[in-house]
């Protein structure tokens, strides 16, 4: 359990850098890491990506099946986010059904996709009310270095812009695919942007030592047109109204630029 | 048991399908102290929402290896009863209650002195009887006050509300049909002493002087709310004192 416990002295030297404006690691309080991005790593998924940022890495695969929609929206395509804390990223992560942590990543990333309508899901009906196209992204974090929200909303949102739609045609009653595909059709860019409350200061992408000496945590996620599609708050803390005030300003500056490096044209 | 869907869900005199302004919350009963067997409880109906919190505890940890050595930890179980909604739910715990439980536990962490009670457990029980939206907001208000009324000591008490975006409005207090039909959802847990945001989420969409503004409307119900706590609180022991009177 090494890397999980921070020594108090260490603990208090991040504080108290935080207080004086800096960081451990030398970035500035609302800095990011530097992200690197790769798609198409995995030729078996139909969209795919891997995500480094700093030392946090994370995969997406998306996965594009046929199935049912649901009842209340019979013609369109259905989303399902699921993620894995993989047991070799870190030693607190355990094989085993998810648990909160992963359920509630998974969440935040899918609340992102789905509130920001990032996918054209109307154009994934095959035939209305019985099928239509399930997309399914699976978060996979490979290595645990902190800010796994944004990690893995990133890395998510890069896999479906890789995502091909195969061409198909329906014979009786199924599906029977053709060559040649299509993009996913996609309309918004959402971006998580997460804050870490330390010494009563709000720091940008936390990395694994600042996410333990933390009193809370604030994500906030911004689509293409500068609103805001998803909040979540976390840890044991608490945020006070001026802190979220200037966390939601912040977030809108991270998020145009993380966007302008990720989406290019 | 069909819920008809109105065509609008908020007509020309900002009068919403229940009759309420947009600032208005729903008519809220709260009573403290309704299960024996509990070290604390409370039951609240917020609406159609009708929720019953319990607290055991603080008391010996099983497995006793998540004990922490400098403080209690609180667990905490939300969960809905498969009658509460119009299709039924599943008894076993979805994604959706596994998430809402890490929540509604972090939104009243903040709120408890867990440091007197190092090594035990405090276990919370949220029972959602009927849900009509709004359900973990009202869950928290009526946990916090299960945890006061199990004399557990604390910062403050917790109230929850939520706020939103009904056809282009913000409102506040969101029934479900407003929830499903609306554009975005706030909701939002405050303890007022320490002007302390303990719950946040967000989803749908609003500009970000929207956010804020959801955000004002949601402490200004949480306000109301807090009212109401404590005269519950106030209420079970006066009566305490009257039994003893007698």
């Amino acid at each position: 359990m090494s890397s999980t416990i921070v020594a108090r002295v260490k603990q208090r030297q991040i504080a108290q850098l935080i207080s004086l404006g800096k960081r451990l690691d030398g970035r500035g309080l609302t800095d990011y890491r530097e992200a690197q991005v790769e798609t198409g790593v995995i030729e078996r998924a139909e969209g795919s990506a891997r995500v480094l940022l700093g030392k946090t890495e994370v995969m997406v695969g998306v996965k594009i099946e046929a199935g049912e929609p649901f009842p209340d929206v019979p013609n369109e395509g259905v989303l399902t986010v699921n993620a894995e804390l993989v047991p070799l990223a870190s030693p607190t992560f355990e094989p085993g059904p998810p648990d909160e942590n992963s359920i509630e990543l998974a969440r935040v990333v899918d609340r992102g996709i789905r509130e920001s309508k990032a996918i054209v899901l109307e154009e994934l009906c095959v035939e209305p009310g019985k099928k239509v196209f399930v997309v399914f992204v699976d978060v996979y974090v490979l290595n645990h270095d902190g800010n796994l929200i944004d990690a893995s909303a990133i890395a998510a949102l890069a896999a479906l812009l890789n995502t091909k739609v195969y061409n198909y045609e329906v014979k009786e009653g199924e599906i029977k695919i053709k060559p040649g595909y299509s993009p996913l059709p996609m309309r918004n860019y959402p971006i998580a942007v997460t804050f870490a409350k330390i010494n009563d200061k709000l720091v940008v992408d936390p990395w694994l030592e600042e996410e333990q000496v933390m009193d809370a945590r604030l994500t906030i996620t911004m689509e293409n047109n500068g609103k805001i599609c998803a909040v979540q708050k976390g840890g044991y803390g608490y945020f006070t109204t001026q802190q979220i005030s200037e966390a939601a300003k912040i977030a809108h500056e991270k998020a145009v630029e993380l966007r302008k490096r990720l989406v290019k044209g | 048991m069909l819920q008809k869907v109105p065509e609008k869900l908020i007509d020309e005199n900002n009068v919403r399908v229940d009759g309420r302004g947009v600032n208005d919350l729903r008519p809220i009963k709260i009573e403290a102290g309704v299960l024996v067997n509990a070290d604390g409880s409370a039951y609240i109906e917020q609406g159609k929402n009708k929720i019953l919190a319990a607290v055991y505890g603080p008391k010996e940890l099983h497995p006793k290896h998540l004990a922490l050595p400098d403080r209690a930890i609180l667990r905490c179980r939300y969960h809905m009863a498969p009658f509460s909604v119009q299709e039924r739910k599943s008894p076993a715990p979805s994604r959706r209650e596994m998430e809402l439980s890490k929540v509604i536990r972090e939104s009243l962490e903040p709120s408890i002195f867990l440091e007197y009670y190092p090594r035990t457990s405090i276990d919370l029980f949220i029972e959602v009887l009927q849900a009509d939206g709004g359900t973990r907001c009202a869950g928290i208000t009526v946990a916090s006050l299960a945890l006061a009324d199990a004399g557990i000591p604390m910062r403050d008490l917790v109230a929850a509300c939520a706020a939103g975006k009904v056809e282009g409005k913000l409102v506040l207090d969101l029934t479900d049909l407003e929830d499903k039909g609306g554009e975005a959802d706030v909701p939002l847990a405050w303890m007022p002493h320490l002007n302390a945001v303990t719950l946040l989420q967000m989803d749908g969409m609003l500009t970000i002087d929207e956010f804020e503004q959801a955000v004002n409307i949601a402490i200004e119900g949480c306000k109301q709310i807090y009212k109401l706590q404590k005269e519950a609180l106030k209420a079970k022991y006066v009566t305490v004192k009257e039994e003893a009177e007698e």
